[in-house]
């Protein structure tokens, strides 16, 4: 009963390109059937989420290892709520980030839980930047 | 079930068959001269509504599936197609929706009289496991099936739902996408779904065998909880307590009916009107009424591998409740202290089911907390301590004994059951009505109606005027596709003839194709082809509409709603009031604004609207005063616009509720006698026993 080979198939890498998006608008794309979430951050959505103490965090994790280096304005991240699979939607919540309609969780401008009962920060998908302006998810 | 018979047919015929397979012996063993305690109440019918809930849910699922296309692109129209174009689909497919419902009813009176009674109690363990078994196989099938007509409530509760198992440590991740046969809720898990919702009942059959062979070998309990001694304990289970399960399978036919004829989405969510959408959260995700309670234990533990394990717990403790509840004396009816708490119990589950429908926020997640608290400690601390503790009234010495004592002071059990029924129908049904339009905007003003009430038809004059101004206005953003030219010749619809419609459909332009030389091309539409919708795609939908996709209107009516709330959706139970779409969808159309008021900033490119919720709404105000003129002369203005395409609108939701609304009656008719007929039937063949 695991998925068969043409789903899998399916759900080869692929290729987006960010040049279109302007700073403080975000994308979503569907990756295995999974809406992923392609933010371009501001200057003050990064600081915000440089600024936080770590170890305060209910899922700890630093900014830093949720970006690629070089390309801190980007965030990647499955949009979908560790708690129990709702889309969070963008740009809203306490955080500057994401809010989660069906149980109120709240992610920060890194993805990361602040608040609510969804157990662990937005999971970041494999990917990796093929030109400056071009990601490969998968 | 007990044991060899000594039943012997007369015929000789049938002595053969007897000598082969004693099935026979085995049938009249166990359901004729079966002997009943004599004292059973009217509790103890919900045994025989269950099988009966069964087989018409088997059956009538069944002949859906013989229409039904599991597949994610199809699956939602083949629903609208079954309700819309199979003969009396409506009537399968309503009996069906409702009939799970009912089946959770009848399902959680029986589990309460059992609770209430002691019949968990020595010797009857294995029937009460083997009846939680049969529980949880319910909740997994009903589960399933709310997840095939592949709407937003469905998609989203499954996703919901199979999450709930990425909670287990180490494996939980690898057992989601077992049960998804992908990376997501998708195609492959509609169609395990399926496969699974068909599996299901016939296993549950299985083990109602079980469950009616176990309780034949312990036999049954009854309201005094002394186990039969001597013959006049007993009547014969055939004629006694057939026909007053039949009696009762009657009565709880009206209520079926009720909901079945007259509030057929009563127990559903309009959201689930809205095809499936991977890419957009309802702002609600409420499961069915049935699994509310279970889905407020979830809720109400903030860490999430707890409240999944609470809400199963939740339901595996009942599998333990002969050995938590120790007290010798069965029947609460000699236990002063045990039946109070039972109905403090009672009180405790309704309430979870209330807020299990509330979002999770302030004051609802404490309640939450304190009755799931309440919960577990009836099972875990009061049932245990009682016990030992209570000290129980004397309990009579036989059923005979308890029989004659009692007719001095014949309480009326058919009163509260009926009571009874009809309370825990509507508080646990209502509490779901779709919060779909329901922040930030008012209530929509309630419309008289000519389709409204159990009378209720359609004014063939607004559909008529209704279809101009879907046709003039709406139809250049808003597609309709769900509606054939031909149906509006039916009966039931706006009154046109074959003729008309035909002429009506040639005037629209229709892609057909490809040809024999593989060329799409256009021709004159016909009667069996549907209104074409405005835009190729929702993309294209969403392109030139400011990225607001105009949403087809075949189904508006039904899949926008507002919470009614408490009280109202009791009230709603007995007036039949089941108008929220329509008068949802007339407000909007009338809730238009130039201005808006302080302190409401409207987005560029929005509209303010009264009643849209969150007040800023894509579409531009659609009608205005002498936009569209009518022949027979009605008031060219936007209330009477807005009246007219709602009735239309509502026909073209639910073009057969004429038929529905007139067997509704029909059947109401039949069953009154029938009840009425099996109630005198039952006190004849009683009237020695009592």
């Amino acid at each position: 009963m695991n998925p068969d080979a043409s789903t899998i198939a399916a759900g080869a890498p692929i290729e987006v390109d960010l040049s279109p998006v302007a700073e403080g608008q975000d994308i979503k794309v569907f990756w295995r059937g999974k809406p992923i979430y392609i933010s371009h951050r501001t200057k003050k959505q990064i600081d915000e989420a440089r600024a936080v103490n770590v170890a305060s965090l209910p899922d700890p994790q630093s900014d830093e290892a949720r970006v690629k280096s070089g390309h801190e304005q980007w965030l990647v991240v499955i949009g979908i709520c560790t708690h129990l699979g709702c889309i969070p939607i963008a740009h809203e919540g306490s955080y500057d980030g994401f809010f989660c309609p069906c149980h109120g969780s709240q992610y920060d401008s890194s993805g990361r839980i602040r608040q609510g009962p969804a157990p662990a920060n937005l999971p970041v998908p494999p990917y990796q930047f093929v030109s400056d302006t071009k990601i490969q998810i998968g | 079930m007990s044991g060899p018979s000594d039943y012997q047919p007369s015929n000789p015929a049938l002595q053969w068959i007897e000598r082969r397979l004693p099935i026979l012996g085995l049938m009249h063993s166990s359901f004729v001269a079966y002997p009943t305690p004599r004292n059973l109440n009217y509790w103890w019918t919900f045994g025989a509504i269950l099988s009966f809930m069964l087989g018409m849910q088997i059956l009538t699922g069944v002949i859906l599936a013989m229409h039904y296309t599991p597949h994610a692109d199809l699956a939602f129209k083949s629903v609208e197609l079954i309700v819309r174009d199979v003969n009396y689909g409506w009537l399968l497919r309503n009996m069906h929706a409702v009939g799970a419902s009912m089946f959770f009813v009848a399902v959680y009176v029986h589990m309460f009289r059992g609770l209430y009674y002691g019949s968990y109690k020595e010797p009857r363990e294995v029937l009460w496991i083997l009846g939680v078994i049969i529980y949880l196989l319910m909740m997994a099938t009903g589960f399933m099936g709310y997840v095939l007509p592949w709407g937003q409530m469905s998609f989203w509760g499954a996703t919901v739902i199979t999450n709930l198992f990425s909670a287990i440590p180490y494996v939980g991740e690898s057992v989601v996408t077992l049960l998804w046969g992908g990376y997501s809720v998708g195609n492959p898990t509609l169609n395990r779904f399926f496969s699974l919702h068909y599996l299901l009942p016939f296993l549950i059959a299985g083990v109602v065998v079980l469950h009616v062979w176990a309780l034949h070998v312990a036999g049954q309990n009854n309201p005094d909880g002394v186990e039969p001694k001597t013959e006049k304990d007993t009547v014969p289970f055939t004629p006694h307590a057939t026909i007053k399960d039949m009696f009762g399978v009657a009565c709880f036919m009206l209520l079926y009916a009720w909901f079945i004829f007259y509030m057929p989405n009563y127990l559903g969510d309009a959201d689930n009107y809205i095809p499936a959408n991977p890419g957009v959260t309802p702002p609600h995700i409420v499961p069915e009424w049935y699994y509310l309670p279970f889905y407020a234990i979830l809720r109400s533990i903030p860490n999430k591998l707890a409240g999944v394990i609470a809400m199963f717990g939740a339901i595996i403790i009942l599998c333990f409740l002969p050995w938590l509840d120790a007290a010798k004396t069965k029947s609460s009816k000699y236990r002063p202290l045990a039946k109070q708490f039972f109905w403090i119990f009672v009180v405790v589950c309704i309430l979870l089911g209330y807020l299990g429908a509330q979002p999770p926020e302030g004051i609802y997640v404490v309640a939450g907390r304190v009755l799931t608290v309440c919960y577990f400690a009836y099972f875990l601390i009061v049932l245990p301590l009682l016990s030992r503790i209570e000290k129980p009234r004397p309990v009579p010495n036989s059923i005979s004994d308890a029989v004659l004592a009692k007719t001095g002071s014949r309480s009326t059990p058919m009163v509260s059951t009926a009571i009874m029924l009809a309370l825990a129908g509507s508080l646990f049904a209502g509490s779901i009505d779709s919060a779909k339009a329901s922040e930030g905007s008012d209530t929509p003003p309630g419309n008289k109606w000519s389709f409204s009430g159990p009378f209720g038809k359609f004014d063939r004059g607004a559909l008529q005027r209704g279809l101009k101004v879907y046709k003039e206005v709406c139809s250049s953003c808003h597609g309709l596709s769900y509606i054939a030219f031909r149906n509006l010749a039916e009966a039931g619809g706006p009154g046109y003839s074959v003729a008309q419609a035909a002429a009506f459909a040639s005037e629209y332009k229709v892609k057909d194709g490809p040809n024999d030389a593989g060329d799409m091309f256009e021709r004159a539409g016909r009667p069996a082809d549907y209104f074409p919708s405005p835009f190729p795609n929702e993309q294209a939908a969403r392109a030139a509409n400011g990225g607001a996709a105009p949403p087809d209107l075949s189904l508006i009516t039904k899949a926008r709603s507002y919470k009614r709330g408490f009280p109202w959706f009791i009230i709603d139970f007995f007036s039949q009031y089941q108008e929220q779409g329509p008068d949802y969808v007339a407000a909007v159309l009338q809730g238009y604004e130039d201005k808006a008021p302080e302190g409401v900033t409207i987005p560029e490119g929005s509209y303010f609207n009264k009643y849209f919720p969150g007040h800023a709404i894509k579409m531009p105000k659609p009608l205005s005063d002498g936009q569209v003129t009518f022949d027979d002369g009605s008031p060219a203005t936007v209330a009477q616009y807005a009246k007219d395409v709602t009735t239309f609108l509502m026909w073209t939701a639910e073009p057969h509720m004429e038929a529905r609304k007139r067997l509704g009656f029909q059947v109401f008719v039949f069953l009154i006698l029938f009840a009425g007929l099996m109630y005198f039937t039952k006190k004849k063949v009683w009237a020695s026993s009592h």
